[in-house]
């Protein structure tokens, strides 16, 4: 059926499209704004630089100081570590749980999954549970204070228990008759099973890992264990670049680290900029799974 | 779950007998299990069990078990101090104008990109507005310090509109409206996706049946999308209000300096700054941190009892 469309509707259907554009245009130009400045000679950052639409004196000297720097490599290393075995551990724990709670014989399932909610509404907070990874367990210091303390994300392990739970159980059983325990269970058959939502996982995690400072901030004081967002957080918020312009004379200084913090933007945001159009759908497939559940 | 277990054995005779058939029909669930029950007792448990010092005066060396038991004491400082109310009154403050500008925001957008015709066009802006959620907070900080600064870019934008040439974040006033438009900014796309997945949800018929009817539009987005999505937004008005004492404190600590302290000071803030980062009073802002964490459950259980009341809508089902 054709419905005529009145001119009510059509300038309405104009208006919505318009409204978009903007959101589009917002949206995209702090990032645009972030990339000319980066790609800008630092000379011309300084008073109006206008609306930056294109690079002012193009140059990668920006680059150049921030490629060179040590602690930006050494930041890179970290958090590279930090997201590689904090996801992956992450992924491994979530599974167990979410594997544990779906088995229907597991006689203290219910009350385990209760103590688990409630860790989702009331927990100890911030300084006990500090405390508790700082002074008990021994773990400042270490990258295992980034990793072990969040190992499991109760959100997202309860995305992957539902989907644990719409395997057939038809085809659990039958891998049990063949004799399989429940370990083969959860390796063979339930995790091959899986590969789209442990994606989505990996990709959930992943990018928490790349982003989080405030853990590395209370827990790391030795600056060879800094990642990168912690050095990331001296350079555009404390605004401490003399690490990166040392040699220059004084008044190049400020100069310069104008437009090393936007490198140093892009540099620590460019992966995730990168890698963003592709997992985006796999993203919004784990919102909507979660968003099912409620 | 151990202790709940041995609980209940001592009470019914011959249940031990069946807990050990059960672990040892079941050993390999359990094998599996025993990794994820010894995390959330360590990193949930241990900490929650740790609030205790909140009425204690914890000492380091002492531990938890031997330290001093002092009652209310440092809950009974706290709200004798100058700062409760101007951390209760920021805290509140942020909150209540990052719902009401912050909550409408993405249901608004879900509906408008739901009335778009152009699929393609709609991935497109979806797409695009989703980014910021992605990027991350120092980041996001490290642009608003620069583009609110009195060289930045926002600042010079402003000016067009008759603002002053200030540093905006350094302003005591602007904070707050900073702290919510760009929370809007970075979450406005990807707070839309649970509200489209319920749009989707919504069966076309009635659509059929409203335009049968004659509705217009408008008339459908009252009488069958709204209703339609109304289940949805209760239960993420109910979260939000398990959240209304709690401002994250993460963007308050990259954003905020002592010159702001008096807008911008949150609970939980001000928890990090007397418990870690500046001095150790570890009882004192334990026992804040678990007033506002408190105050959030009732909160939440409130919202949660009046909406199952007059809506049926629940957290917990």
């Amino acid at each position: 059926m054709k419905i005529r469309k009145s001119k009510g509707e059509v300038i309405f259907d104009i208006l919505i499209v318009l409204f978009m554009l903007l959101m589009i245009v917002i949206t995209l130009y702090p990032f645009w704004y972030v990339i000319t400045c980066s790609f800008s000679d630092s000379n011309h950052l300084i008073g109006d630089k206008g609306l930056m639409l294109l690079p002012q004196g193009f140059s990668l000297s920006a680059y150049q100081s921030v490629l060179k720097n040590p602690n930006i490599a050494v930041g890179y290393r970290n958090t590279l570590f930090i997201v590689v075995v904090g996801t992956a551990v992450n992924v491994f724990m979530s599974s167990l749980a979410a594997f544990v709670l779906t088995r229907r014989q597991f006689a203290i399932k219910k009350v385990m999954m209760t103590m688990i909610i409630i860790t989702m509404y009331f927990s100890g907070g911030l300084v006990p549970t500090y405390l508790v990874v700082y002074k008990y367990l021994g773990l400042g210091n270490t990258l295992w204070a980034l990793i072990l303390p969040g190992a499991i994300n109760t959100y997202n392990m309860i995305i992957m228990k539902t989907n644990f739970a719409s395997i057939p159980s038809s085809i659990e059983e039958s891998a049990q008759i063949d004799g399989a325990n429940e370990i083969v269970l959860l390796f063979r058959i339930v995790l091959p099973l899986s590969i789209p939502i442990i994606a989505v996982m990996v990709l959930f995690y992943g990018v928490a890992h790349w982003n989080s400072w405030f853990n590395a901030m209370i827990y790391i004081r030795k600056p060879a264990l800094y990642p990168l967002q912690l050095r990331l957080r001296e350079i555009l918020l404390i605004n401490d670049t003399s690490t990166m312009t040392a040699g220059s004379n004084a008044s190049d200084k400020y100069n310069i680290g104008e437009s090393i913090k936007y490198a140093t933007i892009m540099v620590a945001t460019v992966p995730i900029l990168v890698v963003y159009p592709f997992i985006q759908k796999y993203f919004v497939k784990g919102m909507m799974i979660g968003a099912v559940k409620g | 779950m151990e202790r709940v277990l041995m609980s209940t054995k001592l009470e019914t005779p011959g249940l031990g007998a069946r807990i050990k058939r059960e672990l040892i029909k079941n050993r390999y669930i359990y094998l599996l299990a025993l990794p994820v029950i010894a995390y959330y007792i360590i990193f949930c448990y241990w900490p929650m069990f740790g609030l205790v010092i909140a009425f204690k005066q914890y000492e380091l060396g002492k531990g938890i078990f031997d330290s001093k038991w002092v009652g209310l004491k440092y809950f009974i400082e706290f709200f004798k101090s100058r700062n409760c109310l101007r951390l209760i009154g920021n805290t509140l403050g942020i909150s209540l104008y990052d719902l009401i500008a912050g909550f409408p925001a993405p249901i608004i957008f879900a509906l408008l990109l739901n009335e778009i015709r152009s699929s393609k066009f709609k991935r497109t802006v979806q797409t695009i507005t989703y980014l910021p959620h992605f990027i991350s907070l120092v980041v996001l900080c490290g642009m608003i310090t620069d583009f609110f600064a009195a060289e930045g870019i926002i600042t010079k934008i402003l000016m067009k509109f008759g603002g002053a040439q200030i540093n905006y974040l350094g302003a005591p006033k602007y904070f707050k409206t900073i702290y919510v438009t760009t929370n809007i900014w970075q979450g406005i796309g990807w707070g839309s996706i649970i509200y489209l997945a319920a749009l989707s949800g919504i069966s076309p018929e009635l659509y059929e049946a409203a335009t049968v009817d004659g509705a217009g539009r408008f008339r459908q987005l009252l009488a069958v999308t709204l209703p339609g999505i109304a289940p949805t937004i209760v239960i993420m008005l109910i979260l939000r209000m398990g959240q209304l004492m709690s401002v994250g404190f993460e963007k308050i600590i990259l954003l905020y300096n002592p010159g702001t302290y008096e807008t911008a000071d949150v609970i939980s803030s001000f928890v990090y700054r007397r418990g870690i980062g500046e001095s150790a009073q570890y009882s004192f802002s334990s026992a804040v941190g678990m007033f506002q964490s408190v105050i959030n459950l009732i909160l939440l259980l409130g919202a949660n009892f009046l909406s199952k009341r007059f809506s049926g809508n629940s957290l917990f089902k």
